[in-house]
């Protein structure tokens, strides 16, 4: 991505750039850098000790295994989702539409509160996914239900706009040229919403990641078990140990970050390979 | 406006400018006289229907007595989370938390207030007490009567976690001074206790309310750990028909302590008007209000006014059996501590 001088909508590179650098670095970048000094507070014995006890490290691989799942599950159903809203005419439409957004705007106590309700053993769920032998409330299946709910609109709503404006005549295309509805999917669907997918799919995960809230009421809070890293972060902070809460942050904060990066470069390139498909 | 500059570069100059003024304008401490007849009243989370009574109470006194009518504002929440708004800048000009760990931690992080702030008024700052008593489903099918039935296998015992939550310390300090007071001092034994006592506990909550819900609710559990005044609230509430108090035979005088944040009032000018307000609390008329919501009032007049006949317990107090909170919280509470050392390794 090349900035180029001469292709403008906004006024001034230089100007636009400057003022993104500072609403960035007044809104993400300062607060950020006050949480790593706090933890330089620290030693490295310290701060070692902090970030690699069993029970922190049980509790980042329960936060980022439970994020990754649920934005996965969000990305398969999420797409399907935004498909049937784009594609069809039906009534209720709008009503499933507007649907999609509720998890963003509910407090995130009320969505844990509400989950646990129906996924315990006395709930509507729960009751009869119990008699099967699958127990979800208190258990780190829980907490990935919580972190599914809460994610689900971002594939949603980054895919539709894609999907609205691909052209039904594509797929006729492909369809007349012989493809099978498989192919016509993998080979011309597909590429062309991956990269939306992509950012749907890192936005729910990264939203999961921090998540607290809806989680500590399904999940039990069980060291070792059902403690997700926010948690730990919760319990320092009850102890006024401010060093220790913000080391534990402060490592979420790196692996979300190069876990973003990471996306973001696969983005780019899928992008790529999607201009440079010959037409 | 120079004329070879674009046209949205104006609209986007405004805005930032209007941003930045907003933003510089907010931060300004407005201080209108008004202040001085201005409360906040920074409390945890219990506590919500007993000071909505009290304020209107002592705002009538007060207007009574100098012309001019108060206004008392309230905030509730965790009283851990509370105290670290509080450090961080929530303008308190009084605390009234559930224990006194968290206002020491107003003098040790940010020197709000003196070192010596609990002896600064009567009862070690604090006005009403509780304790913490056992909440069973109706007709006690468990039998459970006293501290040696919640560690007996098959009983499942709901309290919140200790690492998170201002109330379930005291539920700890009390189970772990039932034990160590029948066993002579034994720390050895005491410690046993709590690790079969949290061997029945299926879930840890992060706060008190959540454990109730959790019990009445989700109907986990046959016994909730609650703060006695939380226990008649939630038998009163959600019928007593469902549920019953059992209260045991020895338990925790637990002091949920009030203090004047002295660097607040004394930049507010409000001294007077906070040092009334915890002075009330200690009246006749306040007791009287904590007693109605369930506290026991350090007054006996009071209690007996009240017509609440709260059961008689053996009540010892947190000095007796873990030696002031700095201490508790360090041997039981910090990583590592007690509870860690009992609770995790069977987590396992």
């Amino acid at each position: 991505m090349q900035p180029t001088a001469r292709r403008r909508v906004l006024p001034g590179f230089g100007l636009t750039l400057g003022l993104s650098w500072f609403y960035l670095g007044l809104i993400v970048l300062i607060p950020l850098s006050a949480l790593f000094l706090k933890t330089f507070s620290l030693t490295w014995e310290q701060f070692w000790a902090t970030v690699a006890s069993p029970r922190v490290l049980a509790a980042y691989r329960l936060s980022f295994g439970a994020a990754f799942f649920a934005a996965l599950v969000n990305t398969v159903f999420g797409l399907l989702v935004a498909w049937v809203l784009v594609r069809y005419r039906f009534p209720g439409r709008a009503l499933v539409d507007a649907l999609v957004d509720l998890p963003f705007a509910l407090p995130t106590a009320v969505a844990g509160l509400t989950l646990t309700t129906l996924y315990s053993h006395n709930g509507w769920y729960g009751r009869y996914l119990e008699a099967w032998g699958i127990k979800v409330a208190f258990t780190p299946l829980g907490v990935g239900v919580a972190l599914t709910f809460i994610g689900l609109p971002f594939v949603v709503r980054t895919v539709q706009p894609v999907l609205e404006e691909l052209d039904a005549d594509v797929e006729e295309a492909a369809a007349t040229l012989g493809a099978s509805p498989w192919r016509t999917f993998t080979h011309v669907l597909l590429p062309a919403v991956f990269p939306a997918l992509l950012s749907g799919f890192t936005l729910a995960f990264a939203r999961a990641i921090g998540e607290y809230g809806s989680v500590v009421f399904i999940s039990g809070n069980m060291p070792l078990k059902t403690e997700i890293a926010p948690l730990l972060i919760i319990t320092r902070l009850e102890q006024y140990d401010y060093a220790g809460a913000t080391a534990i942050a402060g490592v979420m904060l790196l692996v979300s970050f190069a876990l973003l990066l990471v996306v973001n470069l696969l983005q780019r390139w899928s992008h790529r390979r999607l201009e440079a498909r010959p037409e | 406006m120079k004329t070879h500059h674009p046209p949205l570069t104006a609209p986007l100059l405004t805005v930032l400018l209007a941003a930045l003024s907003v933003w510089t304008g907010c931060s300004k401490p407005a201080a209108a006289p008004s202040d001085a007849a201005t409360l906040l009243n920074v409390s945890y989370d219990p506590t919500r229907e007993l000071y909505a009574d009290l304020n209107a109470a002592f705002a009538r006194q007060w207007e009574a007595k100098t012309g001019t009518k108060p206004t008392i504002k309230q905030s509730h929440g965790g009283s851990g989370k509370q105290a670290r708004a509080v450090i961080d800048g929530l303008d308190a000009d009084v605390v009234t938390l559930a224990l006194a760990y968290d206002i020491d931690m107003l003098h040790d992080k940010a020197q709000l207030l003196p070192a010596d702030w609990q002896s600064r008024l009567p009862e070690h700052s604090a006005p009403y007490t509780s304790t913490i008593v056992f909440v069973v489903r109706k007709g006690n099918p468990q039998g459970i009567h006293d501290w040696e039935d919640l560690v007996r296998p098959g009983v499942s015992v709901i309290t919140p976690n200790p690492k998170t939550s201002g109330g379930a310390r005291w539920n700890y300090l009390a189970a772990w001074g039932h034990a160590l007071r029948k066993s002579g001092g034994d720390e050895a034994q005491a410690r046993q206790y709590i690790t079969a006592l949290f061997k029945n506990v299926p879930v840890l909550d992060s706060g008190a309310r959540g454990a109730t819900t959790t019990f009445a609710e989700r109907e986990l559990g046959d016994v909730l750990l609650a703060w006695e005044n939380e226990a008649y609230l939630l038998t009163q509430e959600v019928g007593p028909e469902r549920f019953e108090i059992i209260t045991p035979s020895d338990s925790i005088l637990a002091e949920p302590p009030v203090a004047i944040v002295d660097k607040n009032v004394d930049r507010k000018g409000t001294r007077a008007l906070a040092e009334a307000y915890l002075r009330f609390l200690y009246t006749e008329e306040g007791q009287e209000i904590a007693a109605k919501h369930h506290y026991r009032p350090r007054s006996a007049q009071a209690a007996q006014k009240a017509g609440k006949s709260l059961a008689p317990v053996k009540l010892f107090t947190l000095e007796e059996v873990a030696g002031g909170w700095k201490q508790a919280q360090k041997q039981h509470f910090e990583d590592g501590g007690t509870f860690d050392q009992l609770y995790v390794p069977q987590a396992q």
